[in-house]
């Protein structure tokens, strides 16, 4: 097998391997602001449901969900599972997960926001609408990048636990090439993608960091 | 009595307890227009919660408030009763409050800090507000500082500043916490010449302050808190001079030691 083949078949994993990157983000970024309010809702009830639900979804293993997200509806509601039952498993699976730690992740930076800011919005009769959107997001988004930052690159790596399920990501392209050729160049090449892609990403966030730099409080 | 002629703002036998705590025990208050009055006092009097009550940022639990003709709250059978959303934000349009830590935006440039809340919360005409706004800036000795963000400048101009911000609101009454307490001496001196002009404006002002010399000469009138209740009250000169309760002499001495 040539080199040209090898990472071809790498590479198409790879594009799978975006799709659960960019799907799980798409997903789990806005649920998580939802989750964080919640999370830090006056009515005890709510809070706790929430608190709940973020204690479960970090407490055990993602590979754990999947499977039960995979099988759930066979058990429970006697649905027969098709071919994409496995991807869209994966992803619900992921976009569940991943929403409870970016919703930490919000809720550490919206409470990091001084008193002094909304008693200032108050006072100039700013409503609690316009206190979130204009005062208070734009400074917690400063604040929780390097957060958001270490979470987006843990979730690069977590791709590869879709192949658990059996889902054709590049880790699994990799695991089978380095049986089927027997030898361990697809792991280094599978490497080489996942950091490359994480150090993209290091980069744009750092451009990010740099463009709100403006101000400190 | 026509509108002109009813105080700014008025309290009357305004409770406050945090928790088992009663940290205002029945103060009453009126300002007119045009009036500077300085409220001095240890901390824990009740200073800063009875500001904090006149601007809203606590509610009393008896008692009641008014800004000229709008009634915030009302006293019902010894409980403070406040008027719907309306009524506080009518209220709001009427006061503006300067904080002792400024509280500026620091994501906001110094004209947007000023601007801000009167494009999005009064809707005024952009291009009037910001003109309005360079003014105050430059009546604030803060000419050219307009693009730099809060943590350019120095306290005392972040101080004038959020000044700027107050009067770009157009308030009836502006309320200053301490304005001065983060600051040093020096910058201190630029504040308080800054709230010097504004009284020689015949800006409505109350003043929480431990300047004693600065309320002397840019107050009308004097309020000395203490435990919760007005303990003395009168023009500035007399009370820092001739104070009349035992409370205020011990407050006012321990003060030139």
């Amino acid at each position: 097998m040539t080199l040209a083949t090898m990472l071809g078949m790498l590479g198409e994993g790879f594009i799978m391997t975006l799709k659960i990157f960019a799907l799980t983000l798409l997903g789990s970024m806005p649920l998580g602001i939802l989750i964080a309010l919640g999370r830090m809702s006056k009515i005890k009830p709510i809070q706790f449901l929430f608190q709940a639900y973020i204690s479960i979804m970090r407490g055990t293993p993602l590979m754990l969900q999947m499977f039960a997200i995979y099988f759930a509806p066979y058990y429970v509601f006697g649905i027969e599972l098709s071919p994409s039952s496995k991807f869209n498993a994966t992803i619900v699976a992921f976009i569940l997960n991943y929403a409870a730690y970016f919703a930490e992740i919000y809720r550490g930076g919206i409470q990091s926001i001084p008193r002094g800011q909304y008693e200032a919005a108050s006072v100039l009769g700013y409503s609690s609408v316009q206190t979130f959107m204009k005062i208070v997001l734009p400074q917690v988004f400063k604040r929780i990048l390097p957060a958001t930052c270490n979470e987006i690159v843990t979730l690069v790596k977590d791709t590869s636990l879709a192949f658990s399920i059996g889902v054709a990501e590049m880790f699994s392209s990799a695991k089978a090439l380095v049986a089927s050729q027997v030898t361990m160049t697809p792991f280094l090449f599978a490497a080489a993608f996942y950091w490359v892609f994480c150090l993209l990403i290091e980069i744009v966030m750092g451009k990010i960091e740099k463009k709100l730099d403006y101000y400190h409080d | 009595m026509s509108e002109s002629k009813l105080p700014v703002v008025r309290l009357q036998d305004v409770h406050k307890s945090f928790g088992d705590n009663e940290v205002l025990k029945g103060i009453s208050l009126e300002v007119n227009k045009g009036e500077v009055v300085a409220i001095i006092g240890a901390s824990g009097g009740g200073k800063s919660t009875l500001l904090r009550c006149a601007t809203l940022l606590e509610e009393f639990d008896r008692g009641s408030l008014s800004y000229g003709d709008v009634q915030v709250a009302q006293d019902v059978d010894g409980h403070a009763q406040y008027g719907g959303k309306k009524v506080i934000g009518a209220a709001k349009e009427k006061f503006g409050l300067v904080f002792q830590n400024f509280n500026l935006f620091p994501h906001y440039t110094v004209l947007k800090n000023v601007m801000d809340a009167p494009i999005c919360v009064q809707k005024r005409d952009k291009q009037e507000v910001e003109k309005e706004a360079r003014a105050i800036l430059a009546r604030m000795g803060l000419e050219g500082k307009e693009d730099l963000v809060p943590c350019e400048l120095s306290g005392g101009q972040q101080q004038r500043v959020a000044i700027a911000r107050a009067l770009c609101m157009n308030p009836t009454i502006l309320f200053f916490d301490e304005p001065t307490s983060a600051l040093d001496p020096e910058l201190t001196q630029e504040v308080l010449r800054v709230i010097r002009f504004l009284a020689s404006e015949h800006m409505t002002m109350v003043i929480v302050t431990h300047e004693m010399g600065f309320a002397r000469d840019v107050a009308d009138r004097i309020i000395f808190m203490d435990g919760g209740v007005i303990v003395e009250e009168g023009p500035a000169e007399e009370l820092i001079t001739n104070p009349k309760h035992e409370r205020t002499r011990a407050f006012l001495s321990k003060l030139g030691d």
